[in-house]
């Protein structure tokens, strides 16, 4: 059994195809959709999203957004995104590890902490999205 | 009376022009197409964002979201949307006249301008308008990150209460040859109307409606404020297509005059040398009999 689901950017569509199976980072905690799923609407953190459908997973890094949960279909309104397979591990690494010396430094102003925060989070997660891509290719 | 030489050299000119305008003609098609693809590729989002609004906008009806009342203070911004260079015929100047009739119109000759496009930000210059913020140099593929600060400026002045109200000004695409100017409301906002009975009682909110409505309103500005630069792209390449158009045909006009011209003139020089010489053998034959 399966739900349409589709995930769309300012810039186009990322995905658009049946699931079985869809984990998000909402705004509460990592979430799992299965069809069926009760209406539901949620904010979404910059994070890993997973799509399965026939047995492969496909992953995406959504830098946050929306999910919608219809009884008929599933909607991701991402704020940005790429699929997983096009994640530059190099640059995300850089980016992390920029904001982790920013933040180490201490000598910033709230709003600069929250930016820092906020990148380096982003980067984490860009790394995680990528990561369960790689394990899924090999296993 | 031009030489031959002059209207030969004016000729080679005006057809340099040509080429030229020809260039631009295809160059505005192919991006035509380019921009009208991309604001395409932007409506889904755009028709999921206004669906989503709209259930959460019904049910979360007793609360009021600071975009969604009109602040006292402050003055009455336009955001004006515009291209930054010309040679896309009334394109601006149909936009700029119908955003400033309407200011006029609601709000009286003062208000004060955000302006997208270096076009706008000189109309404002012009009539002695406050400029609040202006994004000139965008590229023919603008990212959302680079609109985004015009949207932050309009809503950042509608909070802090120097802007009474937000007006968004742009060309709609419609087709080839009409580029119709809008002039759209932005803050305060009126959230679309669901279109039909949706599930929403049963909505589940993760973590509430509230917050989920705090999130989904300025994510909804920047979303029209976005696709209004992309239709105004898609409408500078057409009206720039039409426009070089019209000059093309013109040069072929102005080159078939001038051919004509100097083949009357080469003409008239052949007829003059065949006279002189007739007339310098009439004279001969005068002279020797």
């Amino acid at each position: 059994m399966t739900v349409p689901a589709r995930v769309v950017v300012l810039e186009g569509t990322l995905f658009d195809g049946p699931c079985d199976f869809i984990v998000a980072r909402g705004a509460e905690g990592e979430l799992g959709i299965l069809p069926r799923h009760a209406p539901l609407i949620t904010t979404l953190k910059p994070g890993p999203l997973m799509l399965r459908s026939q047995r492969q997973e496909r992953f995406l890094f959504i830098d946050g957004g929306f999910l919608e949960v219809l009884p008929d279909r599933v909607t991701v309104l991402a704020t940005g995104g790429e699929p997983a397979e096009a994640i530059d591990i190099a640059q995300a690494e850089q980016a992390r590890r920029a904001a982790e010396e920013r933040l180490a430094q201490g000598d910033l102003t709230d709003d600069q902490r929250a930016q820092q925060t906020l990148a380096l989070e982003r980067a984490t997660m860009r790394l995680q999205a990528a990561e369960l891509h790689r394990r899924g290719q090999r296993g | 009376m031009a030489t031959l030489r002059d209207i030969r050299r004016r000729i080679r000119s005006v057809r340099d022009t040509q080429q030229i305008t020809r260039a631009m003609q295809m160059v505005a098609a192919a991006k035509m197409r380019r921009a009208q693809a991309r604001v395409q590729e932007a409506r889904p989002y755009a028709d999921g964002m206004r669906a989503v609004l709209a259930t959460v906008s019904a049910r979360v009806k007793e609360y009021r979201h600071p975009f969604l009342t009109a602040p006292e203070r402050g003055d009455p911004v336009l955001l004006l949307v515009t291209t930054d260079r010309g040679l896309c015929g009334a394109l601006n100047v149909n936009v700029i006249r119908a955003a400033h009739q309407h200011m006029r119109e609601r709000y009286g000759s003062r208000y004060a301008v955000i302006a997208v496009g270096r076009k706008g930000r000189e109309f404002a210059g012009r009539f002695g308008l406050p400029v609040l913020d202006a994004i000139t140099g965008l590229p023919d593929r603008p990212t959302f990150a680079a609109v985004q600060p015009a949207a932050a400026r309009a809503m950042g002045a509608f909070l802090d209460g120097r802007a009474s109200s937000v007006t968004l000004a742009y060309a709609h695409y419609r087709n080839i040859l009409r580029q119709v100017p809008q002039v759209v409301p932005l803050l305060p906002m009126v959230p679309p109307e669901a279109s039909g009975p949706g599930p929403s009682g049963d909505y589940i909110y993760e973590p509430d409606a509230q917050s989920v409505l705090d999130r989904l309103l300025p994510r909804w500005v920047e979303t029209e404020v976005y696709r209004a630069v992309l239709e105004n792209q898609a409408s500078e390449q057409a009206a720039k297509m039409v426009a070089m158009r019209a000059a093309t045909n013109n040069a072929n006009d102005l080159i078939r005059e001038l051919t004509l011209t100097a083949n009357k003139v080469r003409q008239a020089s052949i007829t003059r040398e065949l006279m002189e010489i007739v007339g310098g053998a009439e004279a001969l034959k005068a002279g020797r009999s």
